[in-house]
């Protein structure tokens, strides 16, 4: 047991820090200085252009499809030093390599790659996912819009939710249906679209945060080419399937500090001195310390297994579980300590107003991206084997369905 | 990096599972509790003779030499069988107290007798209820007065070290100034004493300020006995789902379980880490041991809390009977939330040490 890197990784380590040296920094959004979300695009796509020329774009992404047919480790290494600089990166680039190029990389033609690949990794093309629905979320292939074969065209009709950033994407990948006389899961098809076809109408979700970053998405009679349809006609589920495995594989949490809390906790006075001096809050800090350090030690044991080319399955899915329970926890906690100073903070107290955001964002946390409820599922049935949740609708016609 | 278990230690694992699976069949233990025994004397002997009792022990007294992590490998697997020896009383507390404080002569007397099994020792420290280390036995001019109580395994064993202030004596139990009482024990495959020493001859450990090394280092092979007990818990409440059938299949089919089973199988993995890290620790990293021993404690505890309680919950009335299983577990998991500290103190360690250095090692990568 060790920290130490092998030769070839820390070779690899030491190549990319001299690169992000030399290039990073002048890509760096200052301190402090909060950008209109057009601005992040430009800064974000100028960002990428740039890994994708030193070679560092897509970094397990194939060669063939212009990546550069790295490991999953050189993966993490890079994403790692990646983070010592304050860059624009943001979900518009992230889900174009995390989602769409997979996608269009095991199920599309080589018309399709070519089309989107090169593209997607230079961040000449920006990407939105369009799968929840109001009716679809955990339970996805449970969604409604339907797209109805025109000639060469598909024209699609219906509700996207969740959608971040689609109002500046450039492109969406889309499930939709387009055979409701057949079980949910298997009338399902896969497209790219344009975000600018006409009969797409985009608006923004007030959220409970107060900001804005997801969209409801709505389709009305949009045409869409049958060559932007990725995989077969039916085939829209096995597509999902491979963008989700990725999206797993992608979390985990670096907001919610427990070391900042105890300080926190250490600068509200109590008495003659601080919250801290307080059993029940050492007590209920210290478990949370001690939960951060086994996550930290846990994805150390998941980054050895990817290390040797090994895939941590759902055991990934644990570190999203225990990180969401402990982001809510640990912040509802703080805010509780503070007293009722944290619900109305003065001016300048910046500190408490964060700990109120993570509380407030925990609860995307928790559902977002395999909600708690599916990962418990997940663990039961992929790590302990238990059986498969009784499905009513497996066999029976989507159009059958109450 | 390679955060795992080398293929030795798994091998290691793997050899001590196997021969407590064939040794410990519950049946076993259902057999000592009923014969009212100290301790499983055979299986001792066996795990003596076999070279696992000395296994961190340097070569020079008699032991394999092996690291704090290879001992842990048998930690787990006694912990997962609930194995009924005197291992964490006499190697990782009386033979590490002293390694870590006993002069040259005294290592030379009695590691390499420790080692092989052959001398059993225990550890005194608490005095009745309350505080983790007692304060009113005294020890003046080799004489050893005061009570120690409860002691573990202190039936069986040749000698003591016990806990006087700061200071570690070594004390022989077999003289008249010495009575050991049996007290009637929760976990019943763990038997507790009282010591009484009456002017009980003794000697001093001559290396002072080692007792907070000595419990973050028994921490950590606890945190791994915790995380083998646990996941035998785990295991033997999804065998049982899977098998038992309600309203027409598994019980394991239902959520309700299910997702109790995930949330168990989350704070096992936790609290493995946490002991991987620990265990890293002790071995080679000693400035990170206090806040490493300490998290890994505390989420050792939680699991094994869970695993007992839920494991027995998912047997329904079946779990309450003796001839189940579940019981060995519920009282054993009891013993360890408050041997060598509970919660409370190791929070209380856990945020004194608060720990930067893991914080920083784990980002920096490379070490």
């Amino acid at each position: 047991m060790d920290f130490n890197e092998s030769p070839a990784e820390a070779a690899f380590r030491a190549e990319a820090t001299a690169w992000l040296a030399a290039n990073a920094p002048r890509h760096e959004i200052p301190e402090g200085v909060m950008l209109d979300d057009v601005e992040e695009v430009v800064r974000g796509r100028a960002w990428q252009r740039a890994l994708y020329d030193g070679g560092y774009a897509g970094i397990t992404v194939p060669k063939t499809l212009g990546g550069r047919g790295g490991t999953g480790i050189e993966a993490v290494i890079f994403a790692e030093e990646e983070a010592r600089y304050n860059l624009p990166k943001g979900p518009y680039i992230g889900i174009g390599l995390g989602m769409a190029l997979p996608v269009i990389g095991k199920h599309g033609t080589p018309e399709q790659i070519a089309a989107y690949a090169e593209k997607t990794l230079k961040g000449e093309l920006t990407w939105c996912q369009l799968f929840s629905e109001p009716s679809a979320g955990s339970d996805l292939a449970n969604l409604r819009a339907k797209a109805v074969r025109d000639g060469d065209s598909w024209i699609v009709n219906g509700q996207k939710v969740w959608s971040s950033w689609a109002h500046r994407s450039d492109m969406g990948i889309l499930v939709v249906r387009t055979d409701a006389t057949v079980p949910k899961h298997k009338g399902l098809t896969f497209f790219v679209v344009d975000m600018k076809t006409p009969g797409i109408h985009i608006r923004p979700i007030r959220q409970i945060s107060g900001a804005s970053d997801f969209n409801e998405t709505f389709f009305s009679d949009v045409g869409i080419p049958d060559a932007n349809r990725i995989g077969g006609v039916g085939e829209g589920w096995a597509c999902c399937m491979t963008v989700l495995m990725g999206e797993r594989l992608n979390q985990g949490g670096e907001r919610g500090g427990i070391e900042t809390l105890i300080a926190y906790a250490e600068a509200t006075p109590r008495g003659s001195g601080t919250a801290l001096d307080s059993g029940s809050v050492r007590l209920a800090l210290a478990q949370a310390l001690a939960e951060e350090q086994a996550s930290k030690s846990f994805q150390a044991r998941l980054r050895t297994m990817v290390s040797r080319g090994e895939n941590p399955g759902a055991l990934a899915g644990m570190v999203k579980l225990a990180f969401a329970r402990r982001y809510q926890q640990a912040s509802g906690l703080a805010l509780e300590l503070r007293g009722l100073d944290a619900m109305a903070p003065a001016e300048g107290d910046a500190r408490t107003r964060e700990i109120q955001h993570d509380y407030i964002w925990s609860t995307v946390i928790r559902i977002a991206g395999g909600a708690d409820e599916v990962l418990r599922n997940q663990i039961a049935e992929r790590v302990l084997g238990m059986p498969g949740e009784v499905r009513m609708d497996k066999d029976v016609p989507f159009e059958q369905l109450k | 990096m390679n955060f795992d278990l080398s293929d030795e230690q798994k091998m290691l694992a793997e050899q001590a599972r196997g021969l407590l699976a064939e040794r410990v069949p519950f049946d076993r233990l259902r057999q000592l509790i009923d014969a009212h025994a100290e301790w499983d004397e055979p299986l001792w002997r066996e795990l003596g003779s076999m070279g696992f009792l000395g296994a961190n022990i340097p070569e020079e007294h008699g032991g394999l030499g092996l690291s704090e992590l290879d001992l842990a490998m048998i930690s787990q697997e006694l912990g997962r069988a609930n194995a009924a020896i005197p291992f964490a009383s006499s190697i990782v507390l009386a033979a590490d107290a002293i390694r870590l404080a006993g002069s040259d002569a005294q290592k030379a007397e009695w590691l390499p007798k420790l080692a092989t099994g052959e001398v059993v020792g225990c550890f005194a420290y608490a005095e009745g209820p309350g505080d983790l280390l007692g304060s009113r036995v005294r020890f003046d001019q080799g004489k050893l007065t005061g009570t120690k109580h409860p002691v573990a395994d202190a039936g069986v064993a040749t000698i003591a070290v016990v806990q006087v202030g700061e200071a570690l004596a070594l004390a022989r139990l077999s003289q008249p100034a010495v009575t050991r009482t049996r007290l009637d024990s929760f976990d019943q495959l763990r038997p507790h004493f009282r010591l009484q020493f009456t002017g009980a001859e003794a000697e001093l450990l001559p290396r002072s300020g080692q007792i907070a090394t000595l419990f973050d280092r028994a921490a950590a092979q606890a945190a791994f006995e915790a995380v083998g007990a646990a996941e035998a818990c785990l295991h033997m409440a999804r065998d049982y789902a899977m098998e038992r059938q309600m309203f027409g299949r598994p019980l394991a089919g239902y959520q309700a379980i299910k997702h109790k089973l995930a949330d168990l199988a989350v704070a096992v993995e936790m609290a493995r880490s946490n002991a991987f890290y620990a265990g890293w620790a002790a071995a080679d990293a000693h400035d990170e041991l206090p806040a490493a021993a300490a998290a890994a404690r505390l989420t050792a505890i939680s699991a094994f809390e869970m695993g007992a309680r839920e494991n027995l919950q998912v047997h329904g009335g079946i779990g309450y009977t003796f001839e189940a299983n579940c019981h060995f577990y519920y009282r054993r998991e009891r013993t360890h939330a408050v041997a060598l500290g509970n919660r409370e103190h190791w929070a209380e360690r856990l945020i004194a040490n608060t720990p930067g250095s893991q914080t920083s090692k784990m980002s920096r990568g490379a070490a």
